[in-house]
């Protein structure tokens, strides 16, 4: 499935989470390995996306640390999780709509982009180097999903599928080391998804970055994910191949509704 | 047919970045200016100039500031007026304690003072949002216009709590004053405003004004790039307010002449906020042309009687144009909540195609 | 410094212990204050409980309606009839609202709806200052029947005054907020109010009209705002400074929060406490006036504390 992978990037330990008295997590554990696509499924309300906003540093689990590239922390902001290179997108589309697609993704390399504000305030200089460095980059990520003819759309008026093709673009805009991708296919047809696990593989290839996947479609899941964890009521209640988890009783009771 | 782009191709993202792309807009724009910088000083009369230009540009100064701050930004701000009053009352100690330094410098100086204090007023916006963050605003309103009274030390202990602009000269030419013309105030003030729209330019197309409207837009996503939010929301609280400084300053010392503490009231930022809502939030173009709509309004009123014959008292043309206004709001709100810019965008659509419908 | 932080922490205190008598007037007059708060703030409760439009211009629909009561009176309508006929004017202005403002805008965001209460707010001062002038009128009280004098109580050796049109205030304004919980706790009507508050599409969904609940909510605002609009110009003239001692209502909603009508009431009573003890004993520290602003800053530093306010709902963000 693409690059060799390679040891763990992502830990994920003993995370509980509950919001006033209802538990979403309880005593999570997880790894993700690096260059690896990584799937969680479960049925809904499992407790999946709070998983992902636990990496993501907008929730603060009660118990639990989560490590990446070895350092471990307990409470952290989000934008310092941007800082060390994770990127994410939403299941409920978070674009910015009062913004082009192009502006979007130019708001991804924000991290990237040093000049100060006198440099800003003129823009002749240092600034427009910069702006039109940075536009090459973001260029090639426009290239790559194939997203040329909407540049200058403002994304409130792009259709759902697009919507979701630039969103994906402006966390690879950050050039991440781990992306969150928090079902990314949801709502689409069946060309819009396999156009969707296209760009998926290939950004696990060609940048070889490590992607971890929120999905309910099973067949995308068994085919684009290395491993998959399977979280039920806040709980983990099987991890392996897409294989082995396949058939494993405890998940086929989970998605059957069987009372356990 | 007048306003097609074909065959202009850009060939670089420099040239795709460019604040006119299109060359039509770039003959118009200078045109604009040559027109502004050139011809209204030959052409215009006194009575223009005084009551119409000079009035419109500062206060599009204002409502550029307000713009940043909440159009782009999304913090709704009641403040604008005290903020103004912090640039002008700042100036005219500036005058005092400096008599020799040249007034442009100060008006500009006295932008950062207005800015320190906006800055100030924004901390809260770290934990309040939306409404409640309006409520911390009309605070610093109502705080800074008692302080505009109730500090003498402001107004140089003048008995009726009012500042005189003293005469200052630029390369000998009266600038500020009663001897200062109208021609000379207007060209310092176009000056001021051409530059620092530029500088507002600059800032909204680049890093800067990406990261204000992202953290309008969905402030979680935005954290989630590494955008720092406060820090963010504070640079338009300062950005902001410095604009609104100037705008005030110069109003003071290029436009009125003199102030009052009541210059500067609740009810100044209100006619600034509906120049940003009528004029389009998000949109520096708006600024304008709300300042100068709502700036234009009761003039137009006043004068139409009297063009058809009738009489109208001014007090009466005053009322009719405070209805006419909220009607005007509430018409644009409905029509086109992006207001004249939205407005003046989809005439150059439509002059693209024309003379076809579509 | 040390006389500063004595006149801070130590002097007012003092000062209200000598004087026990003038300690209570105070509490007294900023009791009567914060009840008037509360009932403007109750105008903004009803309309933002019920359609989720924060309404800027009820401080002016108070000014607008005691205007048009007094305005007609002045024309020689008698007392009791130009009560009626200024019901009938805010219930063709609560219609208006519905027609002209409310129902085009159904969809949009909140800020818009609010920008549009901005215009509304213009469109009424104009209206009003066309209509009547903009002249301070005196309150009809005498045709009214509303009562006048004042109470005198000895209490601590002194004297405790009390206006009786003060007192009618207060249990005027207390039955209204009796009779207004109990319209949205117990009856359809209610049940209608809150449903539509939630959510427009959902309300619609199970067949109740918007429109009607707009018309009604907006009706009752009205009401309340003329019952203010009579209680404060009774109090001092009737002029569009009232406009202004409107925004009060904001820090009042910002403590109380923006949908609960208990919280407006205990709200307005503790800004207007707070700001008349603030300013009769701390006042002369800072110089007068800091009446203006003192309200503002009482809710801003609660703001920071807890940023939905007393009775509030948290706001939880989900992603």
């Amino acid at each position: 499935m693409g690059r060799s992978v390679g040891g763990p990037i992502l830990e994920v330990e003993g995370i509980s989470l509950s919001f006033g008295g209802v538990v979403a997590l309880q005593a999570v554990s997880l790894d993700v390995r690096e260059h690896e696509i990584r799937a969680i499924i479960g049925p809904n309300g499992a407790g999946k996306s709070s998983l992902l906003n636990v990496i993501n540093g907008f929730y603060h689990p009660q118990k639990g640390s989560v490590s990446f590239k070895g350092r471990k922390r307990r409470r952290v902001d989000p934008h310092e999780v941007a800082q060390q290179g994770i990127a994410r997108t939403f299941q409920n589309i978070a674009l910015f709509r009062g913004m082009t697609a192009l502006d979007n993704l130019m708001t991804g390399r924000t991290l990237k982009m040093k000049s100060n504000f006198l440099h800003q305030a003129v823009y002749w200089g240092a600034a427009r180097r910069e702006e039109l460095e940075h536009r090459a980059k973001v260029e090639e990520i426009i290239d790559f999903l194939e997203i040329q003819h909407i540049r200058r759309t403002p994304v409130g008026q792009l259709p759902y599928g697009l919507q979701k093709r630039v969103e994906l673009g402006r966390a690879l805009a950050a050039e991440p080391d781990l992306l969150l991708l928090d079902e990314p296919m949801a709502g689409m047809n069946i060309e819009e998804k396999q156009d969707m696990c296209r760009f998926v593989l290939d950004v696990n290839d060609q940048f070889g970055t490590t992607i971890v996947l929120i999905e309910h479609d099973m067949s995308v899941v068994m085919d684009l994910s290395d491993r998959v964890a399977v979280l039920d009521y806040g709980r983990k209640i099987a991890d392996g191949t897409p294989d082995e988890v396949r058939h494993h009783r405890a998940v086929i009771d989970a998605y059957l509704g069987v009372a356990h | 047919m007048l306003y097609r782009e074909v065959g202009q191709y850009k060939t670089s993202y420099g040239a795709d970045q460019a604040l006119f792309p299109i060359l039509q807009d770039r003959i118009g724009i200078t045109v604009i200016l040559l027109f502004a910088f050139v011809g209204v000083p030959l052409t215009a009369s006194s009575f223009t100039l005084d009551s119409v230009l000079i009035p419109v540009l500062v206060l599009s100064l204002a409502a550029t500031g307000l713009n940043l701050l909440t159009g782009f930004t999304g913090l709704l701000s009641l403040g604008t007026g005290g903020f103004m009053g912090v640039g002008a009352f700042a100036c005219y100690k500036l005058t005092t304690f400096f008599p020799n330094v040249n007034i442009i410098v100060l008006i500009l100086c006295s932008g950062f003072f207005a800015a320190a204090v906006g800055t100030v007023f924004g901390l809260p916006s770290l934990r309040i949002k939306g409404f409640y963050l309006a409520v911390a605003t009309l605070a610093a309103q109502f705080f800074l216009s008692w302080c505009f009274i109730r500090i003498p030390w402001l107004y140089n202990y003048n008995v009726s709590a009012s500042i005189e602009v003293p005469t200052k000269t630029l390369l000998g030419i009266p600038v500020t004053g009663p001897t200062a013309s109208p021609v000379t105030r207007y060209l310092i003030v176009l000056s001021i405003v051409a530059l620092l729209t530029l500088v507002a330019a600059n800032l909204v197309r680049g890093r800067i004004g990406r990261t204000w409207m992202a953290v309008r837009d969905m402030d979680l996503a935005a954290q989630l790039i590494g955008i720092r939010l406060y820090q963010t929301k504070l640079l338009a609280f300062a950005v902001s307010s410095f604009y609104c400084g100037v705008a005030g300053a110069m109003m003071v010392f290029l436009w009125l002449g003199n102030a009052e503490s009541e210059s500067f009231n609740i009810n100044q930022s209100f006619l600034i906020l509906f120049m940003v809502i009528i004029g389009g939030l998000g949109s520096l173009l708006g600024s304008f042309l709300g300042a100068a709509l709502i700036w234009g309004l009761p003039i137009v009123l006043r004068a139409a009687p009297a063009f058809f014959g009738l009489r109208i008292q001014s007090a009466t043309a005053e009322q009719a144009s405070f209805v006419i206004v909220g009607a005007l709001i509430i018409f644009f709100l409905i029509v086109e909540p992006h207001g004249l810019a939205r407005l003046w965008q989809i005439g150059k659509q439509k002059l693209r195609v024309w003379p076809f419908p579509y | 410094m040390t006389h500063l932080l004595y006149g801070i922490f130590i002097d007012p205190f003092v000062q209200m212990g000598a004087a026990p008598d003038l300690l209570v007037q105070t509490l007294w007059e900023g009791l009567v204050s914060g009840v008037l708060y509360a009932l403007i703030a109750l105008g903004f409760v009803l309309i933002f409980k019920a359609s989720g439009v924060f309404n800027f211009a009820q401080g002016i629909m108070v000014v607008f309606s005691a205007l048009t009561l007094v305005g007609l009176n002045e024309h020689g309508v008698p007392a009791y009839l130009a009560l009626a006929l200024t019901i009938a004017v805010m219930l063709v202005l609560a219609f208006a609202v519905e027609r002209v403002i409310l129902r085009p805008l159904v969809n949009q965001p909140d800020i818009i709806l609010f920008m549009a209460t901005f215009g509304l707010t213009y469109f009424l001062i104009g209206l009003g200052e066309l209509i009547f002038g903009g002249d301070p009128k005196v309150m009809i009280s005498d045709q009214l029947q509303l009562p006048s004098g004042s109470y005198r109580i000895p209490i601590f050796g002194g004297y405790l005054q009390m206006q009786k049109i003060d007192v009618a205030a207060t249990i005027i304004a207390s039955l209204m907020v009796a009779a207004l919980a109990v319209l949205f706790n117990r009856t359809r009507i209610g049940r209608a109010l809150r449903a539509v508050a939630d959510s427009h599409k959902a309300a619609l969904s199970v067949g109740i009209s918007l429109e009607q609940i707009w018309v009604i909510v907006w009706f009752a605002a009205g009401i309340v705002a003329l019952a203010t609009g009579i209680m404060w110009g009774a109090r001092s003239n009737v002029s569009f400074a009232l406009e202004i001692i409107a925004l009060k209502a904001l820090p009042v909603l910002i403590l109380g929060g923006f949908t609960s009508i208990p919280g407006a009431i205990i709200g307005g009573i503790i800004i207007g406490v707070g700001e008349k003890i603030g300013e009769f004993y701390w006042g002369p520290l800072l110089g007068s006036g800091i009446e203006s602003w003192f309200a503002y800053v009482i809710a801003l530093v609660f703001l920071l504390f807890r940023p939905q306010g007393l009775f509030g709902e948290r706001i939880i963000e989900r992603l």
